[in-house]
């Protein structure tokens, strides 16, 4: 919608735009310097914005108090996992409803949505009960089945808006030359269907990474990830608000990177190709 | 076009998944509502037995259950009003020509970054925290006593983190929308001379019906379970003031050891995340045309 405006009035909107932006983003700013003080400068009043003791104690407390490189590894392994082994049940059945569609294509896909509404919490305990018979309580494979199948209903609505903007004569030609089903997949559906893919992998490893309920109720010491840490953390430490920022920035600081970087492909993600 | 042969294998194709997502959903189902039919306490695991509707019918009548309810309601509804109708406002902003769109998007997307136990724990100490919070430090200099926003408050503050978390969802699928509508539209809409307004309601509106849909939808799904901000902040207090219905279940697995009664509520939220998608479906599945 760029529309010739006057310098003027695009002034004013230019700074009522950043100053939303700076409201919206103003929390985690505050929980960053936070990070950077003396707990007394933390805490004192008024607040000190730039008459703060700076300190990089906080970071080095967290590091020697916990084993953050262990959560971090775990949250890598659970979210990274936990997307890949999603995509490769997700792929097939997206690219299938895209192509083949059949009478019930669109309601199985509003069925497969809809279990996503049960509440995690009514199910805790039964699942609970059955991981703990199949032995996964605090492994991280028990973690990477359980989100890849918590996310698989979005993995599979997101891959499936991108193969619908695929135009199907190039497959009818393709398969005019004798491509087989897979040969299609492979030579001519993965090429086109890259970034959508790259979307849907970027946004449910962040649901993954932020995922706190089924990491808690899971995992106990060995498979804990950042989120887990994260709530350990807040708990017994009391009141040390410049501590819990420098934990809290320890364990959003890689998804929040990861995210700014990829934040155009993320964008066209989220919008479940209902947005054009 | 479609064959018998590529018809079966894209059936092939679809069936792992719907097996698993099967497995998924009907496996703790069964069990939760096997569950719900007994009497199975933590605390005396020696007796059981068939209860009937007992679990349910102390559930119902419980005095909390129509306030968690209600809260549950509240959530979700509330959250859905302040995302769609700010997020829209800010997406009408950003998508004026303004200076720097690509920081801006930055800032605004960054609350969708911040894991569930971060957010509420940022909100509850730096900011609602009545002695240290940035919030009792701005009503201080102003003279006003600080406001008790987890004590006297506590579902509006808990809608309030909730809404913070999901405006850059909102926010951004909104302004992808609007950025897809033709300039020359709103030009002509305005040499005609419609208002601003009028421009808002007839034109960007109708295009942006699906963007809305898609943020209801997903964000139900979301919401409808909401439970680690209210675990880290207000525990479902004071009293029951803050107690959804995914709280009032744990607490009744959790603190009470109440496997039968926990049940009981879990079928009771799954009947009726059950109701909130059927009439969510009705009214706009319609737009969701694929």
């Amino acid at each position: 919608m760029a529309r010739a405006v006057t310098p003027r009035r695009k002034l004013i909107t230019t700074l009522a735009a950043w100053a939303v932006a700076l409201i919206i983003f103003f929390p985690v700013l505050w929980m960053i310097l936070t990070s950077f003080k003396t707990e007394a400068s933390a805490v004192a009043n008024p607040p000190q914005f730039f008459s703060a003791d700076w300190t990089l104690e906080n970071y080095a407390e967290v590091w020697a108090r916990s084993d953050y490189p262990r959560f971090f590894w775990n949250s890598v392994v659970i979210s990274v996992g936990s997307t890949l082994l999603g995509l490769l049940v997700a792929v097939p059945s997206a690219w299938a409803m895209a192509f083949v569609p059949g009478r019930k294509t669109k309601d199985l896909l509003m069925w497969m949505l809809s279990t996503k509404m049960m509440p995690a919490v009514a199910v805790m305990i039964p699942l609970y009960l059955l991981f703990q018979r199949l032995g996964l309580i605090d492994t991280k494979f028990g973690l990477v089945v359980a989100l890849m199948l918590m996310n698989l209903p979005i993995i599979i609505w997101m891959l499936y808006t991108y193969f619908k903007e695929i135009p199907g004569e190039i497959l009818e030609a393709s398969r005019m030359d004798g491509a087989s089903l897979w040969g299609e997949i492979v030579h001519v559906l993965t090429p086109m269907a890259l970034p959508g893919i790259a979307s849907t992998m970027l946004l449910n490893i962040i649901l993954a990474w932020n995922e706190a309920f089924w990491t808690i109720v899971l995992t106990t010491t060995k498979a804990a990830p950042l989120s887990a840490f994260i709530a350990s953390f807040s708990a017994p430490q009391g009141l040390f608000y410049a501590k819990l920022s420098a934990a809290s920035a320890m364990a959003i600081m890689p998804i929040l990177i990861l995210g700014w970087f990829s934040q155009k492909q993320l964008v066209r993600g989220l919008t479940f190709g209902a947005v054009k | 076009m479609s064959t018998q042969s590529s018809r079966f294998a894209a059936r092939m194709m679809v069936a792992p998944s719907v097996a698993l997502l099967l497995i998924w959903m009907i496996v703790p189902l069964a069990m939760t509502l096997y569950y719900s039919f007994r009497l199975y306490r933590l605390i005396s695991p020696d007796r059981t037995g068939w209860v009937g509707f007992n679990n349910y019918l102390w559930f119902v009548n419980s005095p909390d259950f129509w306030l968690a309810l209600f809260n549950t309601l509240a959530l979700v509804g509330g959250v859905l009003i302040i995302t769609v109708v700010l997020g829209m406002l800010i997406a009408l902003l950003i998508d004026q020509p303004v200076k720097g769109q690509g920081v801006l998007r930055i800032l605004v997307i960054a609350p969708f970054f911040v894991m569930p136990p971060v957010a509420a724990s940022i909100w509850e100490n730096l900011f609602m925290h009545p002695q240290n919070g940035l919030f009792a430090a701005v009503a201080r200099s102003f003279g006003a006593q600080p406001i008790l926003f987890l004590e006297n408050y506590p579902m509006l503050s808990v809608i309030g983190i909730v809404s913070w978390e999901w405006l850059p969802f909102a926010t951004l699928i909104l302004l992808t929308a609007l950025q897809s509508l033709s300039s020359e539209q709103l030009e002509a809409a305005e040499m005609d001379g419609a208002s601003a307004l009028s421009r808002f309601r007839y034109i960007i509106l109708p295009h942006a019906t699906r963007a809305i849909t898609v943020v209801i939808l997903i964000q139900t799904i979301f919401l409808l379970g909401i439970f680690g901000e209210i675990f880290t902040t207000t525990q479902g207090g004071p009293g029951s003031a803050s107690t959804t219905l995914p709280y009032m279940i744990f607490k009744q697995a959790i603190a009470a050891k109440d496997i039968g009664r926990a049940a009981a509520g879990g079928i009771i939220a799954v009947i009726l995340a059950n109701i909130v998608a059927y009439f969510l479906m009705r009214s706009i599945g319609k737009h969701l045309d694929a």
